[in-house]
């Protein structure tokens, strides 16, 4: 094989690129969630909408958002090939197995978790992102003489459900639990592992992990409770 | 103390296999986990029944092969020790004990609880050594090489080759094992000259033998009898990248 597809194909060239197509994630989040906690300005859903229609049609977002689109897939197959290959390695398992007392559990159910964002992120997708490209429900208003959807009415109308703001909230969850071992296991697995740098790396994780799951779902609560209003 | 054993018995590499539960009375608490076993096998062969096969050696934690998954643990519940070196007082009288074989593809049951670890040899051979050809031995002080260095290289040698690290990973992943014998050469001006080549030709033979990759868990640093670092692993995804994108091997 070539030597590049032979070390892309490698458990440690799909590590590495695990990692790769994680960290870009995790940078995602922090630009997704600056979005989104502009649904939590007291304005009519002004700046959320501004925002929103800037996103969609700024030539260098829908770039990058479709290169995120990519590396999701990306990150979501390799996984699937890695789960493979891992169980492949025992085929008989353990009648007792202790794993608790070597390791974390968010560390032994990355496959786990990840399904569970997976399926957040196809059902946020269908409800979101395909409403407000495809579809013919999201209404209109008009932000400085623009016309242009109204994606807060929208956003906000879905998390008066309360089924739909605590399913989001639960896949914040996961998402912390997926993130607690992954973002600095994202670091390990690129070969960075240092006395300098690895107590700040771990905190950095866990400070990721619990903050930025714990502001996505904050805004689905405040939203279902200003509906309750 | 009394105790009940359940132990893995098979027959052969083609058996099937099953659990067997054993009564060992009087077991003092200051034998070894070996020596409890062949007090039971003394009284197995006494009965005429075939005793519990396990590997072992030197009894003193330096060979690495007394392999055995005790209550879910590699080794069993202590940390940084072999089996031999696990004595009976850290169990209570009365206790339930579940022994089981190393369990990896690349680690077949040969008989109860020994495996077949040659997955590991052929690893080495694939590229853990130093080819010095010609010559007579170089003084021992004529390379200069810093403390730390040095102590590092030491700490990668000091595993043993057990296994631990695949039994307790969740993948059965040999990344410990192989990235410390990567690693003790790696470190080294001796092991400079063969790193590109030694690191992928290794990396290709694991991956050959069917063991897992490495998800990070760390469950194999935590069982480890040498509590070898998971620094070498971080090292050995640096050498491996390194090598493919800068060896002449295409
Ligand atoms: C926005 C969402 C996500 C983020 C930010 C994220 C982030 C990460 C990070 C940083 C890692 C660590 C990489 C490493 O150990 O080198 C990781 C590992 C992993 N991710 Fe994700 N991930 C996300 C979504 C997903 C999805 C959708 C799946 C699966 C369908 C998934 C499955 C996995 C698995 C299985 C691992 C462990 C791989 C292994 O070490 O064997 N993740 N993720
Ligand atoms: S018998 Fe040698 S290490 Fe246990």
């Amino acid at each position: 094989m070539n030597w590049f597809l032979s070390a892309l194909t490698s458990g440690i060239g799909r590590k590495v690129i695990m990692s790769l197509t994680g960290l870009f994630l995790i940078l995602f989040l922090v630009i997704h969630l600056a979005g989104n906690l502009q649904l939590l300005k007291e304005d009519g859903g002004v700046a959320f909408n501004e925002y929103s229609h800037f996103m969609a049609h700024n030539p260098l977002i829908q770039f990058v958002s479709k290169a995120n689109f990519f590396f999701i897939l990306l990150h979501a197959f390799v996984s699937y090939t890695l789960y493979i290959k891992n169980k492949n390695a025992r085929p008989v398992g353990y009648k007792v197995s202790a794993g608790s007392a070597n390791s974390s559990w968010s560390s032994r159910s990355m496959s786990l978790l990840g399904t569970l964002i997976f399926i957040f992120i196809l059902l946020h997708l269908r409800g979101f992102w395909y409403e407000f490209k495809y579809g013919t429900e999201v209404t209109s208003t008009v932000v400085n003489g623009v016309e242009m959807h109204n994606a807060y009415q929208w956003v906000a109308d879905a998390y008066a459900n309360p089924l739909i703001a605590t399913f989001y909230v639960i896949s914040m969850l996961v998402l912390g639990f997926h993130l607690w071992h992954g973002f600095s296991s994202a670091f390990q697995s690129l070969g960075l592992n240092h006395v300098k740098y690895n107590g700040l790396i771990k905190l950095a994780g866990k400070f990721y992990a619990i903050a930025v799951p714990a502001a996505f779902a904050i805004i689905p609560v405040l939203l279902y409770l200003k509906s309750l209003s | 103390m009394n105790l009940t054993l359940h132990i893995w018995r098979q027959k052969n590499s083609t058996d099937k296999g099953g659990f067997k539960a054993y009564e060992v009375s009087n077991i003092s608490p200051d034998m070894s986990f070996l020596e409890m076993i062949d007090v039971l096998n003394e009284e197995l062969t006494h009965k005429g029944e075939d005793p519990v096969h396990f590997d072992h050696d030197c009894r003193e934690g330096i060979c690495g092969t007394c392999s055995m998954v005790i209550n879910g643990r590699p080794h069993g519940p202590k940390q940084a020790i072999t089996t031999c070196q696990l004595h009976m007082r850290s169990f209570n009288d009365g206790d339930d004990i579940t022994i089981e074989p190393w369990r990896a593809k690349a680690f077949p049951v040969v008989k109860d609880l020994i495996v077949d670890r040659s997955a590991f040899d052929r690893i080495i051979q694939a590229g853990g050594y130093v080819s010095i050809n010609t010559g007579g031995a170089p003084d021992a002080n004529e390379i200069p090489i810093p403390k730390r260095i040095a102590d590092e290289a030491m700490d990668a040698a000091a595993c043993i080759g057990c296994g631990a690290c695949v039994a307790a990973c969740k993948n059965a992943s040999a990344m410990l094992f192989t990235s410390a014998k990567i690693s003790q050469l790696a470190l080294l001006p001796q092991g400079n000259t063969e790193r590109h080549s030694r690191v992928e030709k290794m990396i290709w033979q694991m991956e050959e033998e069917g063991f897992g990759a490495c998800t990070n868990t760390g469950a194999c640093e935590a069982e480890c009898p040498k509590e070898i670092s998971l620094v070498h692993i971080a090292r050995v995804h640096r050498e491996y990248m390194a090598a493919k994108v800068s060896s002449h091997n295409v």
